[in-house]
């Protein structure tokens, strides 16, 4: 982990490539976290991957969370490694909620690291953040013709109906 | 075994024009996906064939489903479709306390429960920023070396299942048993034990337990050479593992592949060296690496691992320090038994931890450690409040599936079975 200097140095370091980049820095609990909007999170990733010196090489893990009723609600949080240096860095993209109707965009980072691939599906499938630019942006662990993001914190717990066969023909939309 | 020879892969060298509209038109109807992972070069002569592999297949290890395009027996593309065992663990842990969560994460990945219960029970005490005591975190050392020894167990016994080794799962499941018997007796529990707790481990282990583990270690290592005897220069298995499912070091890193799979590839990661987390710093251990990344290699790192993981064991029991097993927090940690029935105060807290729970502050953690198949990183969120607002795992097996289409384009339909038993995914654990 870079400490709370060095990660001032690093949001510095950034800023002055790309000019107001990171909003934010925070160092809490041993964990550094950059904080970025959603239209730079795709320069800073590539700037802490390539840049001399910083080589965040390895994207460990990218989950998103839901910050209702906070603003902005949504977060996506790209969990980086450097692994010659064993250091960590969370780069927190926040993403504000759309007009009614509409999905949040991101940029997509599996052009920078592969590995992103499930990961962004993931999030696609249970927060409804779409990642433009994902080469096969579909759901992954639910049905493929499931509505609405379950994960968001507005999504109740409990609302599916289970279908059985002796339930089925009162289910809604279900046919032989 | 011989790669794919040339006889049987069709001639690339032929334009698109060559071949013919028909052929291009029923070999581009049969690409899976157009991701660049799942791309494949489909200038071939040869019509593919698709077939579903799975979801009930005993050789998927659980319920996964491989869409597989075949060129005769030639693997030319694949996808894994999973999600058939989601039971949506990640959203209940948002509706109960953080006591509660335990048991939640302790049945995703079903066959390395103590490591998801460290991996949640880190984050939190991160985020409480508890102290545990010495005594819980060798017990806790102990136990998840003893999990790791019995997921290896599994995934070695059904590897050689799948690669028609039937008495290699008999006896590792025999094994198994007996690490199933020392859970049981320090916990209660065979699988799923709840014995690790916010701040500690449940209890201490119980007398003439340390007995049991010791008969355990001193019998384990000869078990493993009697494994090696019997697949080591196996020359039914040889010909299956050996050259077949190799991965470059540098692709699977960008796959974000991690534990033993990249570490047969000569990657010497593990996050018990690098990032030491409980005991780790104070035990002996070495890191076992492959040199070619086949799947002998995987196989011979994962037997490798085991004999490591007994070692660890038996430090923990030299070495295991007195004192409480579980930390003295009142506001986090259940007060003892017998003080309920004289301390008033003792009560109230207790009834506020059982009915409430406690209340973390508000905070994010991500808190990684070395699971049997990889980097298994719990990511929670704090809101204040007794619950969680956002639980999330990093799943190896989940990550390393990825590498699966890596590991099977161009070998034979025999050689996939063989790359996804060594990949050894546990799909409770990816459908969480």
């Amino acid at each position: 982990m870079p400490d709370a200097p060095g990660l001032e140095l690093i949001a510095q370091e950034v800023n002055t490539r790309h000019d107001g980049a990171v909003i934010g820095t925070s160092y809490d609990r041993r964990e550094a976290t950059l904080l970025v909007g959603p239209g730079s999170a795709h320069d800073v990733l590539r700037y802490l991957k390539e840049a001399p010196g910083q080589e965040y090489h390895s994207l460990v893990s990218l989950h998103a969370a839901d910050y209702l009723p906070e603003e902005p609600r949504f977060a996506v949080h790209y969990e980086l490694l450097n692994m010659p240096r064993v250091e960590r860095l969370r780069v927190k993209c926040l993403i504000e909620e759309p007009p009614a109707g509409e999905l949040p965009q991101l940029r997509t980072v599996t052009d920078l690291f592969p590995t992103a691939e499930f990961h962004e599906r993931e999030v696609y499938d249970f927060f409804g953040i779409v990642f433009d630019g994902h080469p096969d942006l579909r759901r992954i662990l639910l049905p493929e013709d499931y509505e609405g993001f379950p994960q968001r914190r507005d999504f109740p717990v409990g609302g599916d109906p289970v279908i059985f066969t002796n339930t089925e023909d009162e289910m809604p939309g279900w046919t032989h | 075994m011989a790669t794919p020879t040339d006889d049987r892969i069709a001639d690339t060298t032929r334009t698109v024009e060559e071949m013919g509209r028909d052929a291009v038109a029923r070999t581009e109807a049969q690409v899976i996906g157009t991701s660049p992972i799942e791309q494949t070069a489909l200038e071939r002569e040869e019509e593919l064939f698709t077939v579903n592999m799975g979801p009930h297949h005993p050789a998927t290890h659980g319920v996964l489903r491989l869409l597989v395009s075949l060129e005769g027996e030639v693997v030319r593309d694949l996808k894994p479709v999973m999600g058939y065992v989601h039971t949506g663990i990640e959203k209940s842990c948002e509706q109960h306390s953080y006591w509660k969560v335990i048991p939640f994460v302790e049945r995703m990945d079903y066959l390395s429960y103590y490591f998801n219960a460290e991996a949640f029970c880190g984050a939190v005490e991160r985020l409480l920023e508890l102290e545990i005591p010495p005594r819980a975190k060798w017990l806790r050392t102990m136990h998840l070396e003893l999990n790791r020894i019995s997921s290896h167990l599994v995934g070695l016994g059904t590897t050689a299942l799948d690669l028609g080794a039937i008495s290699m799962f008999w006896y590792c499941f025999r094994e198994r048993d007996k690490i199933l018997d020392l859970m049981e007796m320090s916990s209660g529990q065979r699988m799923h034990t709840r014995y690790f707790q916010v701040g500690g481990v449940i209890e201490d282990i119980p007398l003439g337990f340390e007995e049991k583990v010791r008969a355990f270690t001193d019998e384990m290592p000869e078990r493993i050479n009697q494994y090696a005897a019997l697949l080591d220069r196996n020359e039914i298995f040889l010909q299956r593992t050996k050259g077949t499912g190799m991965v470059s070091r540098e692709r699977l890193l960008e796959l974000g592949v991690t534990g033993p799979l990249l570490r047969a590839a000569g990657e010497p990661w593990d996050l018990r060296k690098v990032e030491p987390y409980l005991a780790y710093d104070e035990v002996e251990f070495d890191i076992p690496v492959g040199t070619t990344g086949d799947n002998y290699d995987r196989y011979k790192v994962r037997l490798q691992e085991m004999r490591e993981s007994v070692r660890i064991v038996e430090q923990c029991l030299d070495g295991l320090p007195e004192g409480p097993w579980i930390a003295d927090d009142r506001k986090v940690v259940l007060p003892p038994r017998h003080e309920l029935g004289t301390s008033m105060e003792a009560l109230i807290h207790h009834f506020k931890l059982v009915t409430e729970g406690y209340r973390v502050p508000p905070g994010e953690s991500y808190y990684p450690i070395e699971s049997p198949r990889g980097e298994l990183g719990c990511f929670v969120v704090a809101d204040g409040s007794a619950k969680p607002s956002r639980v999330h795992m990093r799943e190896p097996s989940f990550v390393n599936l990825q590498a699966l289409r890596d590991m099977c384009i161009d070998g034979y339909v025999a050689d996939m079975i063989c790359n996804l038993a060594m990949l050894d995914p546990i799909l409770g654990g990816i459908d969480r």
